[in-house]
């Protein structure tokens, strides 16, 4: 939700590694992202992929290695300040709160609106003179109260998600309860949702896991929208190959945690090392 | 503090250690296979007590008949509580069958009440023999204390024996690690849970009866403070381990033991040590001596 | 489906608070003081029951230490609002300790430093058990009210230990109850209808989901942690000047009291305030009926004696048989508004959602 002065590469990986136990399930993973781009990480079942999102975005700290955001070394901090800093993602396995509404869902994403101190503090510290040292506003105390300056944010914050509803094509079911929603809307959700916290880098875990080809063509435009509107730097985790060929610009391979192969969806393609990992793996390919 | 009174508090702590080294295997067995804290568990063990006190003073049986008779009935009506309030909650949140288990406390206990009368009864149902005092160096020794360590180091070895050399007891344990799989293999996960509520319960009910022989009472409220003590052995031990639930006992007993007997002016907080020792403990190492060991998936 | 406007809703809400006062002074006046003492109990109830499912409920953390928060108000309340008189004759054993032997002040500063230091006594037992998840954190919570409770009874020269405290000044009115219960919903409703509130309602379904969308989960659950106890607090401040003699045994301030309190927030539905409000209701109410129950009856001629204990086994049970059939209680999740009326009663068959 903070702005980030420009420097080229938004992400970047260095030496990433982590162990569970005995077993290295990340090793030393090295990748860079840069501005607007869109990546893919593929690799067959437990290649170790949801974990570098996992250690990205703090739930999971690394053996070894950083995570630069924007320059700044975001290893190990908390999880709610990575995605005040600006990264936002979306879970494999969809984790909407499906007990309140679509609109609600949205607006809990922009709930970090109110609290992102720890994550300007830091931003301070990075740089000090790109950012002033911040301010903090009692938030919790005019929620409790409903002083104006609260209520001004709320309504700032319900037109932001309604606009946010429109763009993903859900104003109809802003106030059906999130678990109402039909599979590929709740993709578009947990996506609308991320997308409150207003990011600059979005993970996008197996957007078309359990979709059509119909679907999947769907939301192929509809991530390619997406990126533009709100110009974002976009990684995603993908299963499906013809979906990664088709959309991103640069791919990652993983196998057994390691890197196997990086570069152009063409050059992936013909790839011998990937073709052995994904033999026998033959449905996705 | 002279050497026989360190010696006799030794011998305390072992003992109080045991009791609850009992109480807490049922604990640690039901946690293992339902990540359920059985809080009516020490209720379960009071009934038992209260069985086996009317089964000898109203139908005057022999004591050692009544003390079966108790256990036995205890064991059922852990059997019981497990089909009529567990059961149906297994695929319900984890909280929901939490809160039901409190409920089924205080069920139990105002049964107690209602049924057994909410005044203290005292429980001196046991032959002459057992309070006939030794005299060792300086120390005395009564006759119980040994009867009681007899019977805990008997039903640990034959717990171990059940767990480590039996099929049932590897079922047991297969199904703590993982229901799915060994339901797959062919075990009855129904029946071994049930059967996991029958040990723990007899054997908290063996326990709570050494117990009402040691401190000659019996109330309805008896079983709340020594189940909770023993859940927290368990999970000094590391829940879900039976071995960690045996140890756990035996430090926790020793502790409260031997700190009132150091420093007596703390005797009225006795209590609480438990629950130090128990927030303490959950803060740096939650997994306890014996780890079992768990990872949350993301 | 029509929506009630936010005025509407409003002026509804204002009227019923309106009604609900003159209500109560009639009933006040009416129905004679042992009535009186019975409404009063219910608000007290209710404020415990509306701080306890901010926690349980909307948080969805588990706590077992309400009683804790509860006997903090209580004492503090009291020790501040007892005459010197009173408190030299009843601390015997050991002697109060300075400044609360020669101060006595009013109600209102009484209950609302009650309810600062049980909320200080909150943040000191949720810092460290917030970092435990689900039973632990109940069992951790249930520990430390324990110990706040072994504390109480140890503690000869504050609390005056196993004795209790006597002669409080039954300063708790029909007033001051309802109107501290008023200000309880006013405070958790707001915070629950706030972005804070939808923060906790999210966290409590999944909290890996809540902290990838920027909720700092620790704190949240803290807040709202020390939030109801204060309320916990107040409540207990409040019924420390009903009860007028307050000792710690487990019965009274004790794990039995947050059973009590558990037993209202899951029949009126765990997280529902409204709720919350209905099961004190329903709890206080029952409780006095059932009192027929355990005291001797006369039956055309033929007494049978009162069964000690029977309503407590009525409440366990009634307690089981909702977490087994009933699970959601009398609101679920939801609230009794004005919308909500209007839904149940006055929608058309066929109106579209």
């Amino acid at each position: 939700m903070i702005k980030i002065s420009e420097k080229k590469s938004v992400l970047k990986l260095e030496n990433l590694t982590i162990k569970f136990g005995g077993l290295t399930a990340v090793d030393s993973f090295n990748g860079y992202l840069n501005k607007g781009e869109l990546v893919g990480l593929i690799g067959p079942n437990g290649a170790g992929k949801t974990t570098i999102f996992n250690m990205i975005t703090g739930i999971y700290r690394p053996t070894f290695g950083n995570v630069i955001f924007n320059g700044m070394d975001i290893t190990g901090m908390k999880p709610h300040v990575i995605t005040h800093l600006g990264i936002a993602r979306t879970f494999q396995n969809i984790r909407l709160f499906s007990e309140m509404t679509v609109l609600e869902n949205v607006l809990v994403g922009e709930h970090s609106w109110l609290t992102n101190f720890a994550a300007r503090k830091a931003l301070h510290k990075h740089d000090p003179e790109e950012y002033p040292r911040p301010r903090w506003k009692p938030w919790f105390w005019s929620a409790i109260l409903k002083t104006p300056d609260y209520l001004k944010m709320e309504k700032e914050m319900k037109s932001h998600a309604l606009e946010l509803l429109k763009a993903v094509e859900l104003e109809k079911y802003a106030h059906l309860s999130a678990s109402a929603l039909p599979y590929g809307p709740q993709r578009k959700l947990e996506i609308a949702r991320a997308l409150a916290t207003k990011p600059s880098l979005l993970l996008l875990d197996e957007p078309a896991a359990g979709m059509n080809p119909q679907e999947t063509h769907e939301l192929l435009e509809f991530i390619e929208n997406i990126r533009k509107k709100f110009s974002l730097t976009i990684l995603l985790i993908e299963h499906d190959m013809k979906f990664v060929m088709g959309i991103c610009e640069r791919i990652y391979v993983l196998d057994y945690g390691k890197i196997i192969a990086h570069g152009l969806p063409k050059e992936i393609q013909n790839n011998k090392k990937v073709i052995e990992a994904y033999l026998g793996d033959e449905i996705y390919v | 503090m002279s050497a026989s009174n360190l010696i006799q508090d030794l011998i305390n702590g072992i003992l109080l250690g045991g009791l609850y080294a009992l109480i807490a295997v049922g604990y640690t067995m039901v946690y293992g296979i339902l990540r359920l804290i059985n809080f009516a568990h020490g209720d379960i063990l009071m009934m038992g007590v209260y069985f086996a006190f009317y089964f000898i003073s109203a139908f005057t049986m022999p004591w050692w008949l009544g003390f079966i008779v108790g256990i036995v009935g205890a064991g059922a009506l852990g059997f019981m509580v497990e089909r009529v309030a567990y059961r149906p909650l297994r695929n319900a949140p984890r909280i929901s069958s939490l809160i039901t288990a409190i409920g089924m406390s205080f069920f139990l206990e105002s049964l107690a009440v209602v049924v057994f009368g909410g005044i203290p009864k005292s429980f001196n149902l046991y032959p002459k023999f057992f309070s006939r005092i030794l005299i060792i160096g300086h120390t005395r020794i009564q006759v119980l204390t040994f009867f009681i360590l007899g019977v805990t180091l008997l039903l640990m070895l034959a717990l171990v024996w059940l767990l480590y050399k039996t099929k049932i007891g590897i079922a047991m344990r297969a199904i703590s690690v993982d229901i799915p799989t060994t339901s797959l293999m062919g075990a009855n996960v129904d029946n071994i849970i049930s059967l996991t509520f029958i040990i723990g319960s007899m054997l908290a009910a063996t326990s709570g009866i050494m117990w009402a022989m040691r401190y000659p009472q019996v109330q309805p409220y008896m079983g709340f403070v020594p189940g909770l003590k023993a859940f927290i052995a368990a999970v000094i031990g590391g829940i879900g381990s039976v071995p960690g639930a045996l140890v756990g006992g035996f430090l926790l007993g020793m502790v409260e033991i031997l700190i009132v007997g150091l420093f007596p002016n703390l005797a009225g907080y006795r209590d609480a040590f438990a629950y130090v020792i128990l927030i303490v403990l959950l803060m740096f190492r939650p997994s306890g001596i014996f780890k079992v060991y768990s990872e949350q998936k993301v | 489906m029509k929506r009630i406007s936010v005025r509407t809703n409003f002026i509804l809400t204002t009227i019923f608070v309106i009604g609900s006062g003159f209500f109560l002074l009639f009933a006040d006046n009416t129905f004679g003081d042992y009535w009186s003492r019975i409404i009063t109990l219910i608000a007290i109830y209710a404020i415990m029951a509306v701080s306890y499912t901010l926690v349980n409920g909307v948080t969805g953390i588990f706590s077992l230490g309400h009683a804790g928060f509860i006997a903090v108000g209580a004492y503090t309340a009291a020790l501040l609002t007892l005459p010197i008189q009173q408190k030299a004759m009843s601390f015997f054993i050991e002697p109060l300790i300075w400044p609360l032997n020669s101060i006595q002040i009013g109600f209102l500063p009484a209950t609302i430093i009650g309810g600062i230091v049980a909320a200080f006594f909150a943040f000191i037992v949720g810092y460290p058990s917030l970092r435990l998840t689900g039973d632990y954190f109940a069992i951790a919570t249930l520990a430390f009210g324990e110990i706040i409770r072994i504390v109480i009874q140890n503690s000869y020269s504050i609390t005056n230990g196993a004795l209790g405290l006597k002669g409080i000044p039954p300063y708790t009115t029909v007033w001051w109850s309802w109107g501290w219960l008023l200000v309880t919903i006013i405070v958790i409703g707001s915070l629950k209808f706030s972005s804070y509130g939808r923060a906790l309602r999210a966290l409590s379904e999944d909290t890996v989901a809540a902290r990838a969308m920027g909720i700092n989960v620790f704190k949240h659950q803290l807040t709202a942690f020390v939030v109801s106890g204060f309320f916990a607090g107040i409540g207990g401040a409040l019924y420390a000047h009903w009860l007028t003699t307050i000792d710690p045994r487990p019965t009274s301030l004790g794990i039995m009291l947050t059973f009590y309190v558990l037993i209202m927030i899951v029949l009126g539905g765990l997280g529902s305030i409204s709720g919350a409000v209905l099961g004190a209701i329903f709890f206080a109410i029952a409780a006095q009926w059932l009192r027929i129950v355990e005291s001797p009856m006369n039956f055309f001629g033929i007494t049978i004696p009162g069964i000690p204990g029977m309503s407590m086994l009525i409440f366990a049970t009634v307690f089981i048989l909702i977490m087994l059939f009933w699970r959601r209680g009398v609101m679920g999740k939801k609230e009794l508004s004005w919308q909500y009326l209007y839904n149940l009663f006055l929608k058309k068959v066929g109106d579209q959602d």
